[in-house]
């Protein structure tokens, strides 16, 4: 008798399906994900028991800095566009065709109208060098009202939401929201992270109100 | 490790008619399933998973110049001033009030705040801050207001008097 020949197969398995789950699991995160646009300052939102989500698209975002800095951003190039153009008619700046191509693409900026242009012609890379100051909203030089007076003659349907880092100190948040109220604007939003409602309180916060 | 020889191979080493030689069609999937769940880490970790959450807040609009400021019963009235140092000082009414400090914990701000509920019918809530207050004690403050489901609440200036109250808690402390 010859020995049992044990059946040795190759330790190989078919990775067609594992390859094709892969690819489609990383077809949906390239198509889902968006791209974190870089902000020129770092904010850390304080944390709220409210569930509503932010609006993706018409938004207006007033950032406020930990050193109390106020950025302010709009999306939709089209807004900007007709934005920039109409603010430097206010101020009197003509911003160039270039100057125009690069607020386009712009995120969330902080420079007073006043030194914009320089810092539109400023490269990429040079760009987020700048410390930038932040827009002006003392009362008497209050850009941040014209910035959102403007956005939104330029989008009617935008909505402001303020993104203030927690540790920023509440006199600069007056002063945005009393710019919001001399415009008329008395519905805006606080962006906040999560946080759950503590469950013995959960029965009360969720009562609808009478 | 994936070479995988299919039944073709076997009959390679018969003489007589030359074959073609026929490989495998398989291919080692190995370095794609590699780079496939690279990419897949990369956009799972970059991916923003937690959506921020708004927070709605409707301001009164700015009184006009001959409107008169509605008047409630100042019984009906509590006052929270956001200090410094997150703190928050209370109290009822507007004659003589007494404020007392309390803090942002569970045991803090809220139990006065369903205590008071309770106690006052149709209670109407004044948040102040001063200018020590961080954004982060505003947020706070709002959110003890839907977390004890009290509906009626505003923001409004901080007086002078306001501030004179709290600087009298604050040296009883």
């Amino acid at each position: 008798m010859s020995k049992v020949k044990m059946h040795r197969s190759v330790p190989s398995i078919d990775m067609t399906p594992m390859v094709d789950l892969a690819f489609l699991l990383v077809t949906f995160f390239m198509l889902t994900a968006t791209a974190r646009p870089d902000e020129p300052v770092e904010v850390s939102t304080p944390t709220s028991v409210s569930e509503i989500p932010i609006p993706e698209r018409d938004i207006i975002t007033i950032t406020i800095s930990k050193d109390n800095r106020v950025f302010f951003n709009v999306d939709g190039q089209f807004t900007r566009e007709r934005l920039l153009s109409e603010m430097g008619n206010i101020y009197g700046i003509s911003f160039s065709k270039e100057e125009m191509d690069v607020f386009k693409v712009l995120t969330t900026f902080g420079m007073p109208i006043q030194s914009l242009k320089e810092f539109l012609d400023l490269d990429r890379e040079d760009r987020k060098q700048v410390q930038e100051p932040g827009i002006p909203v003392d009362s008497l030089n209050n850009q941040l009202k014209d910035w959102v007076l403007q956005a939104r003659m330029a989008n009617p349907r935008v909505r402001i939401a303020i993104k203030g880092d927690a540790d920023s100190g509440y006199p600069v948040l007056k002063k945005v929201i009393n710019t919001l109220l001399d415009r008329k604007v008395n519905r805006f939003n606080l962006i906040t992270g999560d946080e759950q409602v503590p469950a013995d309180m959960k029965a009360a916060a969720t009562k609808k109100p009478a | 490790m994936a070479e995988m020889q299919g039944g073709g191979g076997e009959g390679g080493k018969k003489g007589g008619k030359i074959r073609s030689k026929k490989s495998s069609t398989r291919i080692d999937m190995t370095p794609m399933v590699d780079l496939a769940f690279l990419l897949l880490t990369f956009f799972v970790l970059t991916s923003t998973l937690s959506k921020p959450q708004t927070m709605e807040i409707t301001m009164p609009e700015k009184p006009k110049e001959n409107d008169k400021p509605p008047e409630v019963n100042e019984k009906k009235v509590l006052t929270l001033v956001l200090g410094a140092n997150d703190k928050v000082y209370w109290y009822v009414g507007i004659t003589e009030p007494q404020a007392k400090a309390a803090n942002f914990s569970k045991d803090g701000i809220r139990k006065v705040l369903l205590e008071k509920k309770s106690e006052i019918r149709d209670m109407i809530v004044l948040i102040k801050a001063m200018d020590e207050a961080k954004y982060k004690n505003m947020v706070d403050i709002l959110d003890e207001m839907t977390i004890s489901n009290i509906q009626r609440y505003a923001i409004v200036d901080i007086t002078p008097d306001d501030k004179k109250i709290v600087k009298e808690a604050q040296q009883q402390l």
